[in-house]
């Protein structure tokens, strides 16, 4: 929780610093590696995602960047301050939208305010600003049981928002979605971003899905994980649908795929 | 053939308003009869068992002291409501001091096992063992240490009835998904606020669940103390029906108990519709779907 200074990376307009990560699990079968020296710097305000297959260690490495994890060795620091131990001024959203199920849409929002210890009427207001500018009005009293999987997603999303964090992680957010809500949350998750101008660590194994948002991509190997390759995403802002059928949009698509066919995470029999 | 309107062409479609409107009046047509059918069978059902019953038993010529007619029974109750009310708060008295005594013994003790792993170790195998034991068995060995009193009933009571509020206090606080105490660290909530904020309330309809096993369990516990040595409470008022062969009066407080622990249990559920929301009260969802 103490933060240190270091400032270097500042210096080179970095945001959030992954340095040398590795993870080794120790199970019953023995140590099980997740991730292997990944080494990546996001600058301020930038989409950074982070795709590979599963069980490449990457949720592990967002573990490792909000500080709910140790890292058996290697160094994050956010903001130029040393993640020791869980950051509380980020905001994450899970796979799963972890509401508490019997708090209203709204409550569950206004949690995170309770935590922070935010001015209680302004930060109400602010709550239901965000459930709007998510489509969420007129649901703000609504319990999760009441909601859909996509506007669940959307509360938790609302919830990480509320403490206008600088850092936004992000871990297959959507990936329960179905695909026309998935692309929906997309797009919403893009104007957030471009109104705020987070840094934003968003994990998916998504291809197409990674294009669209991002900035840059960095590619990871099967376990244990390593950095395979990092690509920019040079597509103008903002993207819209239409944009997928562009063919720079497919040649990143076809280079990543290239990439995970090589690496025999695709197989075409 | 040329009169007769095709059939389709007789009813104007109607508007999705409409149609609103009259699916929604179904629904709740439906639901007010489920609603009527839910009270009536069950109470139909026992109209026709007590009709069976009244019947046989006089056109078989059964012993009174045997098996007495409902109608008996109805009236001996009613003449004997004073006796069967002083009876009954005694028994009442003895239940709630005993469930009481089991929310207080039983949190905590679920709280401790739950904090501390080493306690938990060394106490919870005593206290499955502890369950084993036939607490009917030890009844007679409260009398001895404790007198014949209102004390003996209700620590019987207690120690039949505690054992749900420890076991499921301690599984709620303790089946939690992990990724909300991840949510709770990166929010910044310290224990305490975790625990009051996500822990308990997630485990609140298990330690519901809890308690409504314990208070049926407390009435158990209660009439067991009362056979075994007492001189008032329902459970002694039924040893002394039986002793004098007074049927209808054994009959009578038997179903004075089944009414007091019927309406204990539901002051419980009462208590836990207004602890929590109907959506996540345990086993709700489920009990609605059977029926």
């Amino acid at each position: 929780m103490q933060p240190t200074s270091s400032s270097s990376s500042d210096a080179e307009g970095a945001y959030l610093c992954l340095q040398g990560l590795s993870k080794v699990y120790a199970t019953d079968g023995g140590p099980v590696p997740a991730l292997d020296q990944v080494s990546v710097r996001a600058r301020r305000g930038e989409f950074l995602s982070v795709l590979g297959p599963s069980g490449c260690g990457k949720s592990t490495l967002l573990m490792i960047a909000a500080g709910l994890v140790r890292p058996s060795s290697g160094a994050v620091s956010i903001g130029g301050e040393l993640v020791t131990g869980p950051r509380t001024d980020i905001g994450i959203v899970f796979q799963n939208p972890v509401l508490l199920e019997w708090r209203t849409a709204l409550g569950n929002v206004m949690l995170q305010a309770e935590a922070k210890k935010l001015e209680r009427t302004a930060a109400n207001g602010r709550a239901r600003e965000l459930l709007g500018a998510v489509g969420l009005r007129g649901f703000e009293d609504k319990y999760p049981h009441e909601l859909s999987g996509g506007m669940r997603q959307r509360v938790s999303l609302c919830r990480a928002l509320i403490h206008n964090p600088n850092q936004l992680l992000m871990d297959e957010p959507f990936g329960a979605l179905d695909a026309l809500t998935r692309d929906q949350l997309g797009l919403d998750l893009q104007q957030i971003w471009s109104e705020r101008r987070m840094t934003v660590l968003f994990v998916t194994h998504s291809v197409p899905e990674a294009v669209f948002l991002s900035d840059r991509i960095m590619v990871m190997t099967p376990r244990p994980g390593r950095v395979d390759r990092m690509i920019d995403i040079e597509l103008p802002r903002p993207r819209t649908l239409a944009m997928r059928e562009m063919p720079e949009f497919a040649r990143y698509i076809h280079e990543i795929l290239d990439l995970f066919l090589a690496r025999g995470i695709l197989r075409e029999h | 053939m040329a009169e007769t309107e095709h059939p389709l062409a007789q009813s104007p479609p109607l508007g999705i308003a409409e149609l609103e409107a009259k699916v929604e009046g179904g629904r709740a047509q439906r639901e007010r009869q489920a609603r009527l059918r839910n009270i009536l069978y069950p109470f139909g059902v026992a109209v026709g068992l007590l009709v069976v019953w009244e019947v046989g038993t006089r056109v078989l010529g059964v012993p009174i002291f045997l098996l007495p007619p409902p109608s008996a029974i109805a009236v001996s109750f009613i003449r004997n409501l004073s006796l069967l009310l002083f009876h009954g708060w005694v028994t009442t008295a003895e239940i709630l001091l005993g469930f009481a005594l089991s929310i207080v013994v039983g949190i905590p003790l679920a709280l401790a096992i739950f904090l501390w792993p080493a306690f938990s170790r060394s106490i919870l195998p005593l206290l499955v063992s502890s369950q084993a034991m036939p607490k009917v068995a030890v009844a007679p060995l409260f009398l001895v240490w404790f007198g014949f009193g209102l004390l003996p009933k209700v620590l019987i009571a207690f120690l039949i009835a505690f054992f749900p509020v420890v076991i499921n206090t301690a599984i709620g606080l303790a089946s939690i998904e992990r990724e909300k105490i991840y949510l709770a660290r990166s929010m910044g909530f310290g224990a305490t606020a975790t625990f009051f904020k996500i822990r308990l309330p997630n485990a609140l309809p298990a330690i519901f669940g809890g308690l409504k096993i314990s208070i049926t369990l407390a009435v158990v516990g209660a009439v067991v103390g009362e056979f075994v040595g007492g001189d008032a409470g329902l459970g002694y008022l039924l040893m002394v029906a039986n002793g004098s062969m007074d049927t209808q009066l054994l009959f009578a407080g038997i179903v004075a108990l089944t009414v007091l622990g019927v309406v204990l249990f539901l002051l419980i559920e009462l208590a836990e519709r207004l602890a929590i929301p109907r959506h996540i009260i345990a086993g709700d969802k489920g009990m609605r779907e059977v029926v």
